[in-house]
């Protein structure tokens, strides 16, 4: 939280302050005290180092260690990555016939792309044996349905299709939703949760688990069409305006847009400098007297809409923000809402990072806009809008341009990537990279999650039993990223992700500059505020003075999203 | 006559290349500034095809050929002889209707051609004119290079022209006048025309003569051998034709509380110009380039500007190019270029050297350390000169400098170029310890 000391004017400039400005609106002082900087890890590729073997690699991305929790029941992310092979696009009429699992059973059940190349068991066993697994989220899994909240807790809807490579994704579809997952957290000795797992399922999804991690016939998908719970999507021909959307408000790229917030760039002439209050600013934003930058639009970003919020600082350390941030909200075919947040995080030691975080969240944005409406389940949505991403980064790098870039590292434009789409019954997160999610539920005696697993040097010495967690973290290659978006990517293997939160909270979608100071879901839990869910915008702003206050190292990103995602009434902003 | 100068200015660019990362109390920002400028198609076809000029299409110019004409320019007499087909060949290098004076010099300065205080306006005639008067040049007399310069520049501002170059040889020391009045006459020439200056034979001072050069912005060279004058004086002439645009400044905008450690020209040469700031308004200083064709220089700034936190960033320097007009207005020729300093905490981004300012640091190093060790083997510090010289040796070596290579190698034997080891020879030919001291600050650029 931050407690700002109540200050009549900027200590800087002397411009008067508002009660609760954390910065000066002028000059951009902080107001706060900055503590002593804690370590700091920036985000940097690690272009050659820790390739892994194609096969292993959704294990182990999937793999990284899930911050213990007691009593969780609430999943922690589930395996779901989807292996770096585009997915087949799914056709909104083939939804309802991939998805596996049966009813709306309670219980939790791990979704588990279909089709993805590796048999589960080929994941379960590249997993290693010593990973540190919280016993915890096994539990959940066995209750008997209709326990606790009686909603299908941390039901993961299995729409595997997000990352199915190609080859037949329905058949696989249901033997790969949930049994991969729990195997893969299960890691070796013995996939009880598995049997958990299935156990806690409707009879439809124990049978999909039953044959545990053997290609489910693909009768069996289809045996279970009605187990997806948003309404059946429409035929593609229908057109969107004839859509029966709710009007939640949609907000059009440009509104989306970071750079078209109103923090607009004063003209040249007309502003006298923030640093030194004696000269004005030229052209190229620096003091004509002392040289100064001056702040600049995306120092400070931030965006409400009536069911998500996000707040974007350049941080105490870093002399541009290189973070980017897209909310937006709209409807399914069936009416019911959308809400979209995606945050990205540019690679600073590549070339123009903040071109590429601005452009991969505008198209992942622009991309989810674009396929909710339409049907498309929001997990193959957000698959696809990972890869829109990734295209629009990899647009951005250019060998001509590159040629003037005279920066001790050229490297292609990168970013990380991390999305999430609430609607009234499911929570989808998707990620490239170390940006994480974190889910919070409402009721504090509930346990927290962190809903991603890093691509991160960190993660895979974990996953891969080359170190504990706390060995790996204690590295200073911990914070590497494995995973990125960018020309120089390596295969780019989108993690996706579906939930049914069996009860309301809310997502927390933020960069490293914010988990940095809030790592561990419990942790996360305590800064997130309490009336979270109700003021999302607030919460973001004390989500990034948390960070601010904890040093700033890092730019800072935060989206916050309340589940389930409102209904109709009150989007009427 | 009409004055078309302004449509004939070069367009100039300006880039900059420079690490602006700094570490934490980080003072000092290092920049390689690289101007170009490119003209609207008159350059080239100016040097390759002078002929096809006519007044008022090209860059309208005055030249002044100054001979040393000093009784030992008779010794041996084909310094006179070729002193004489030099300045033909150059006369015949002129475009038509470019002004032009021939000078012979002693211990003072004699009107040639066309003399009674005038230029000639070339074309064949006065071409022919001109030559036929180069026999009345006859070696006797002394040495005062001041006195040409101050008729030359007499001579060169009667007439309204836009380029203002001489041409200055000389064979031996400036001993009929003090350094004061050579000085002096310096002064006064600066920046009202260029001169490239040439020392035929072995007598000249090379110190005197790239002096002359650097005061005047023009080139200073060794012409060993007199029969090499006329491709030399050729070649002089011909760059001078493709001048379009004169005194041309680098302006330097710096911010409040920041100081400029030095600027100097590194490429074609090393140049140093941080005395030479004439201040131009509020935190700006211009330093003079000279006239500039078809070409590209680069210049290394390095500005100290105050400390700033991590996360910090400055304008450090505001590079631009400026015709200064008498008034004090200057006229901007558009291009701008910005040095930074970006405080970071990224040790890999601060500690990072940008190549371009690696090379030419070393490429003013090469220059100093040949100047220095030529010092101390003239003084008798065979030691000292081994050492200087032998860093010169691996400097030339690394940076792909081939040309001082080969000169170092006629002054020391290099035993190993990579680790500077090298022994000082026993007998060196005066011209070649001329030529590598007057070429010492020729530099190569970086490779790309």
């Amino acid at each position: 939280m931050s407690q700002m000391p109540q200050l009549a004017a900027c200590p800087s400039c002397e411009e008067p302050l508002e009660s609760g400005d954390r910065f000066c609106g002028a000059c951009g002082y902080d107001l706060s005290a900055v503590p002593a900087p804690p370590d700091d890890h920036p985000t940097i590729t690690m272009n050659g180092s820790a390739p892994r073997p194609p096969s292993a690699a959704p294990a182990v991305a999937g793999a990284a260690p899930v911050p213990p929790v007691t009593a969780v029941d609430w999943p922690v992310a589930p395996e779901a990555d989807s292996s770096g092979t585009p997915a087949a696009v799914v056709l909104p009429a083939d939804i309802e016939g991939r998805e596996s699992g049966g009813s709306d059973s309670p219980g939790v059940r791990f979704d588990r792309p279909a089709g993805s190349p590796a048999p589960p068991h080929t994941q379960s066993s590249a997993l290693p044996p010593e990973r540190s697994q919280p016993p915890s989220p096994a539990q959940p899994h066995a209750r008997p349905q209709g326990q606790a909240q009686g909603q299908p807790q941390g039901h993961v809807q299995p729409p595997a299709h997000t990352t199915a490579p190609g080859p037949a994704p329905a058949s696989a579809h249901g033997s790969a939703s949930g049994s991969a997952p729990a195997s893969a957290h299960r890691s070796g000795p013995g996939s009880d949760r598995a049997s958990a797992h299935g156990s806690a399922s409707g009879p439809a999804q124990a049978s999909a688990h039953a044959p545990g991690h053997a290609p489910a016939p693909a009768a069996h998908a289809a045996a279970e069409p009605d187990e997806y719970p948003l309404a059946a999507p429409l035929p593609p021909e229908i057109p969107a305006d004839e859509l029966p959307t709710v009007e939640v408000p949609t907000l059009d790229a440009p509104l989306a847009d970071p750079r078209t917030a109103d923090l607009a760039t004063p003209a040249a002439g007309l502003k006298v400098c923030v640093a030194c209050r004696a000269g004005q600013v030229d052209r190229d934003g620096y003091c004509e007297n002392c040289g100064h930058a001056q702040p600049r639009e995306r120092d400070h970003m931030e965006q409400e809409l009536d069911a998500v919020a996000a707040v974007s600082d350049r941080g105490l350390r870093h002399h541009r923000n290189e973070d980017a941030f897209t909310v937006s909200a709209t409807a399914l075919p069936d009416g019911s809402p959308a809400v979209v947040a995606i945050v990205c995080d540019g690679v600073s030691s590549a070339t123009r990072p903040d071109e590429a975080s601005l452009a991969a969240s505008r198209a992942a944005g622009e991309s989810l806009l674009a396929a909710l409406p339409c049907g498309t389940h929001p997990q193959q949505a957000m698959h696809d809008a990972i890869l829109a991403a990734a295209e629009a980064v990899n647009s951005l790098a250019d060998p001509a341009a590159s040629a003037h870039e005279h920066q001790p590292h050229v490297n292609a434009p990168a970013c990380t990537l991390v999305g999430a789409v609430v609607t009234p019954t499911l929570l989808v997160v998707g990620w490239v990279g170390d940006s994480r999610v974190y889910w919070v539920p409402v009721d504090r005696s509930a346990p927290p999650a962190r809903l991603t697993e890093d691509d991160s040097w960190a993660a895979q010495m974990v996953a891969a039993g080359l170190m504990n967690e706390a060995e790996a973290y204690a590295d200073e290659r911990a914070h590497a990223i494995t995973g990125w978006l960018g020309a120089d990517a390596y295969e780019l293997e989108p993690h996706t992700a579906s939930f049914k939160p069996d009860r309301p909270g809310v997502v927390v979608v933020c960069t490293d500059g914010l988990w940095n100071y809030a790592e561990g879901a419990e942790e996360m839990a305590e800064v997130v505020p309490p009336d979270a869910a109700d003021r999302p915008l607030h919460s973001a702003q004390v989500l990034v003075g948390h960070a601010l206050d904890g040093g700033g190292h890092d730019n800072v990103t935060v989206a916050v999203l309340p589940f389930p995602a409102p209904q109709q009434g009150a989007g009427s902003a | 006559m009409a004055n078309f100068s302004k449509s004939n200015v070069p367009q100039f660019s300006v880039e900059v290349y420079q690490n602006e990362y700094l570490p934490e109390g980080g003072r000092e920002v290092n920049a390689i500034v690289t101007v170009t400028s490119t003209g609207g198609g008159t350059v080239g076809s100016a040097v390759a095809a002078p002929h096809l000029y006519t007044p008022g299409q090209s860059p309208d110019a005055a030249v002044a050929i100054m001979v040393d004409c000093s009784g030992s320019m008779d010794y041996p007499p084909t310094k006179m002889r070729g002193a004489r087909d030099a300045t033909a060949a150059a006369i015949d290098a002129l475009r038509d209707g470019v002004h032009f004076a021939v000078i012979g010099g002693t211990h003072v300065a004699k009107e040639v051609y066309p003399g009674n205080g005038e230029l000639a306006m070339a074309d064949a005639r006065t071409r022919e004119q001109a030559k036929q008067s180069l026999r009345k040049l006859s070696a006797g007399g002394g040495t005062a290079i001041g006195t040409w310069l101050k008729l030359a520049d007499r001579l060169l501002s009667s007439v309204d022209v836009t380029i203002r170059h001489g041409i200055v040889l000389t064979d031996g020391r400036n001993e009929h006048e003090s350094p004061e009045d050579l000085k002096a006459a310096l002064d006064a020439s600066a920046g009202r025309f260029t001169a490239d200056a040439r020392g035929v034979g072995t007598d000249w001072e090379v110190k005197e003569v790239t002096a002359i050069a650097s005061a005047l912005l023009g080139t200073a060279d060794i012409v060993a051998d007199p029969a090499g004058l006329s491709a030399d004086f050729t070649q002089m002439m011909e760059t001078a034709m493709g001048k379009e645009v004169a005194d041309v400044a680098l302006r330097l905008w710096t911010p409040v509380d920041t100081s400029i450690k030095f600027v100097k020209q590194v490429a074609p040469t090393v140049e140093p110009l941080t005395d030479r700031r004439t201040e131009a308004g509020p935190r700006a200083g211009d330093y003079p380039t000279g006239s500039w064709g078809d070409e590209s220089r680069d210049y290394h700034v390095c500005v100290e500007v105050p400390e700033a936190g991590i996360g910090q960033e400055m304008l450090a320097a505001r590079v631009s190019l400026v015709i200064p007009q008498g008034d004090g207005t200057a006229q901007a020729l558009g291009a701008q270029g910005l040095v930074r300093a970006v405080w970071t905490d990224d040790m890999t981004a601060s500690t990072s050297i940008n190549p371009q300012v690696a090379h030419y640091t070393g490429q003013a190093e090469l220059a100093q350390v040949i100047q220095q060790g030529l010092d101390a083997r003239k003084a008798g510090d065979a030691d000292g000169a081994t050492a200087k010289l032998g860093r010169a040796v691996q400097l030339a070596s690394a940076s792909g400098n081939a040309d001082t290579a080969k000169l170092l190698a006629k002054v020391v034997d290099v035993v190993d170029a990579a680790a500077g080891t090298v022994r000082l020879k026993a007998k060196v030919a005066e011209a070649d310890e001329m030529t590598l001291e007057t070429r010492s600050t020729k530099t190569v650029r970086v490779k790309k």
